[in-house]
């Protein structure tokens, strides 16, 4: 007997994952900045302030470091905060309460304290939004023992995602990618449905070779495999969902049918998931492989602003076509 | 100018004390009982029993402990790397901090924090920090969590002169402010931050506590080594917090007579002068407070020298337990990384 389930978006994901969890939870609460009244920048969280009153869902200052410490703080003494961080690009304001506090707050006193805290912020390119509003910065977190990350790509996976987190007892990381929050999707009608922390999802099944992506680099990876089905190359496509814990198992298996890996994450190239991602396949799946594990991500630039110079930033399937098609045969990449 | 942003300037009348017996004892022996504990702890850190940063509190402790005696046991507290005295003031257990600043197993932190670090959740302690400010958002998000609780708790977030110089000061002051939270921002202002005066970095007329006005807070500066007039100020601002009135900023005057981590050299010799030293040592909080319970009949020099008695054995038996407890074993290296 499989859930019925209902096609909703990824931006209703987020709001319904926040409304099932108040209910279920009275000590979970959200806050950020212009979350209540306004239902937040991208409108996700419209809706809720009705619902839950202004005890519940709070509209803070312009403070991230100062919301972020609250955050911690709440979270040491009884509550279940959900913190809002606008753009991802912001929280290297709120980086000391989440790096150096909520993340060893457990393990500096030996078990004594637990900072469930759950904070959702954006990531993503494509919208002209420039240097300060379009970065991927979800390797900097995952760099940080003691905090957890997920990096959803679809409705289904966001809402089973953030209801984990919410219920989870550690300080925990949602990186939604604002490109998608239109994005539809068939989620499963139950409110107790949520999706554990470290298992990845094969978004599509293949033999030749396996793409890990992430976020909107799934869809990315879907698209090239419809292509690259046209040449006759199988692509299984391997969605990690979270970064820390990371699925490793479900990553070499696939590795181990196919013996090509692509990686391909929206960040920064350099230093990043894609370094990570592709260091540790090596490592792990080495006497499978037929190929070099190939990364692509974003060109070490800050992301310009102009529409003829962002898309160029950016991985999109024609790079990643032709980052495949080079494993098999000489292309020019 | 609202009334509320009025700085009030306290200290007591020294002639007398106007607090119970039992009180002024509880609070004599947590002053004498951080003394000695820090003098403790330099002997251990001396003899290479500990390793770290050791950051001592002697000279202060009329103010750890005039606001905690303000406190019940479920109130919060945020600390500093200058956190061993706050935690003695709000209730922790010297055998247990002395075992966790040699890195042992039976430490609060079972070793893996260390003298910046020790938190006590039972007693509301959410602990030392290694970094100037990085308390503020926590103590707020507490009081937040109480509010929220109904439950009537107050937090105490302790910070030092070279903290309100954060950024987190401003927006943990005014997130406080804005929502009616109950916390007691408390600067404990020894005048120096590192090997930098205050007074050189500060932009303030005379009294960081100014500082308030910008937050619509009350603001109060005391002479810090006066732990009766602390206390009669937290316990106002206590009260205040608690029926829902929201925070302030207190401003506790006071000095440290150490350096600013042991081993660090002779401030005398370098960043301050013997003369400003010695004017606060003529106000060493403990002493002072000693004379006004003589003189209110409490205490004789006898009675004196065996609350001494009695404190010091209870320290050297801490540091006796602390000797003897193991290290963590290796395998405790990975828990505790995710709750
Ligand atoms: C964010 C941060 N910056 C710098 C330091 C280094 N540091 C440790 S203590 C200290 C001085 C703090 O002065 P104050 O707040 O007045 O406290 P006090 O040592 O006087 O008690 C400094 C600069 C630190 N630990 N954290
Ligand atoms: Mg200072």
């Amino acid at each position: 007997m499989s859930t019925p389930e209902r096609v909703i978006t990824y931006g209703e994901a987020v709001r319904e994952a926040i409304a099932e969890e108040m209910r279920r939870d009275e000590t979970v609460f959200f806050m950020g900045e212009d979350v209540a009244a306004a239902g937040g920048v991208f409108k996700v969280t419209v809706g809720l302030l009705d619902e839950f009153g202004d005890d519940r869902v709070r509209d803070t200052p312009i403070s991230e470091a100062g919301i972020m410490g609250a955050g911690v703080g709440a979270a040491l003494t009884g509550m279940r905060p959900i913190v809002e961080i606008m753009f991802g690009d912001f929280i290297t304001i709120a980086m000391d309460q989440i790096v150096n506090q909520a993340a060893k707050m457990c393990y500096m006193t030996g078990g004594q304290a637990s900072v469930p805290l759950t904070i959702r912020t954006t990531i993503g390119a494509g919208r002209s939004s420039a240097a300060q509003h379009s970065q991927s910065l979800q390797a900097w977190l995952s760099h940080i023992p003691g905090v957890k990350v997920a990096i959803p790509s679809t409705p289904a996976d966001l809402k089973g995602l953030l209801k984990t987190a919410i219920r989870d007892d550690n300080p925990t990381v949602i990186y939604e990618d604002k490109m998608m929050y239109a994005l539809k999707g068939p989620v499963p009608d139950d409110d107790d449905y949520t999706i554990p922390f470290g298992v990845a999802d094969i978004k599509r099944e293949g033999s030749d070779v396996s793409i890990v992506a992430t976020s909107s680099m799934v869809h990315t990876a879907l698209k090239a495999a419809d292509m690259l089905e046209q040449e006759q190359i199988s692509v299984e496509v391997v969605d990690p969902r979270t970064l820390s814990p990371l699925d490793m198992e479900t990553i070499v298996r696939s590795v181990q049918k196919t013996s090509r890996a692509v990686v391909i994450d929206e960040a920064y190239q350099s230093y990043g998931v894609t370094g990570e991602l592709a260091s540790r396949i090596s490592d792990e799946a080495f006497d499978y492989l037929d190929a070099p594990v190939k990364r692509l991500g974003a060109m070490d630039v800050p992301v310009p602003f102009s529409p003829g110079l962002e898309p160029e930033t950016i991985p999109d399937e024609e790079k990643l076509v032709r980052t495949v098609q080079s494993l098999f045969h000489d292309v020019p990449v | 100018m609202t009334e509320s942003l009025e700085i009030i300037t306290t200290s007591s009348d020294e002639g007398t004390l106007p607090l119970n017996e039992s009180l002024s004892r509880e609070i004599y022996e947590k002053m004498l009982t951080i003394r000695r504990f820090e003098e403790a702890v330099l002997e251990i850190y001396t003899q290479g029993l500990m390793r770290g940063l050791a950051h001592l509190y002697i000279g202060q402790e009329a103010s750890a402990v005039g606001i905690c005696s303000a406190l019940n046991d479920d109130d919060y507290l945020t600390s500093t790397h200058r956190g061993h005295g706050h935690l003695i003031a709000k209730g922790g257990k010297v055998d247990r901090m002395m075992a966790e600043m040699m890195g042992k197993v039976d430490g609060y932190n079972r070793g893996k924090g260390g003298t910046m670090h020790i938190a006590d959740m039972s007693l509301g302690i959410l602990g030392a920090n290694g970094i100037v400010g990085g308390g503020m958002g926590m103590a707020t998000g507490a009081a937040l969590s109480g509010k929220m609780r109904n439950s009537g708790q107050v937090a105490v977030c302790f910070f030092g002169d070279g903290a309100i110089n954060q950024g987190a000061f401003l927006e943990s002051a005014n997130l406080a402010s804005v929502w009616s939270l109950p916390v007691l921002f408390v600067c404990e202002n020894n005048h120096y931050g590192e090997y930098t005066a205050a007074s050189d970095v500060t932009a303030v007329r005379e009294h960081v506590a100014e500082r308030a006005a910008g937050f619509d807070m009350p603001a109060v500066v005391v002479d810090g080594n006066d732990a009766v007039a602390v206390h009669q100020t937290a316990m106002e601002m206590v009260k205040r917090a608690r029926a829902g009135e929201g925070p302030c900023l207190i401003e506790n005057k006071t000095y440290r007579y150490r350096g600013h981590h042991v081993g660090d050299g002779d401030p005398e010799k370098t960043y301050r002068t013997q003369e400003e030293t010695d004017t606060w040592l003529a106000r060493d909080p403990i002493p002072r407070f000693a004379r006004r319970m003589m003189k209110a009949g409490m205490v004789d020099e006898t009675e004196l020298d065996t609350i001494d008695a009695t404190i010091t054995g209870l320290v050297e038996d801490a540091v006796e337990f602390a000797k003897e407890s193991p290290y963590p074993v290796a395998d405790e290296v990975t828990d505790h990384v995710y709750a």
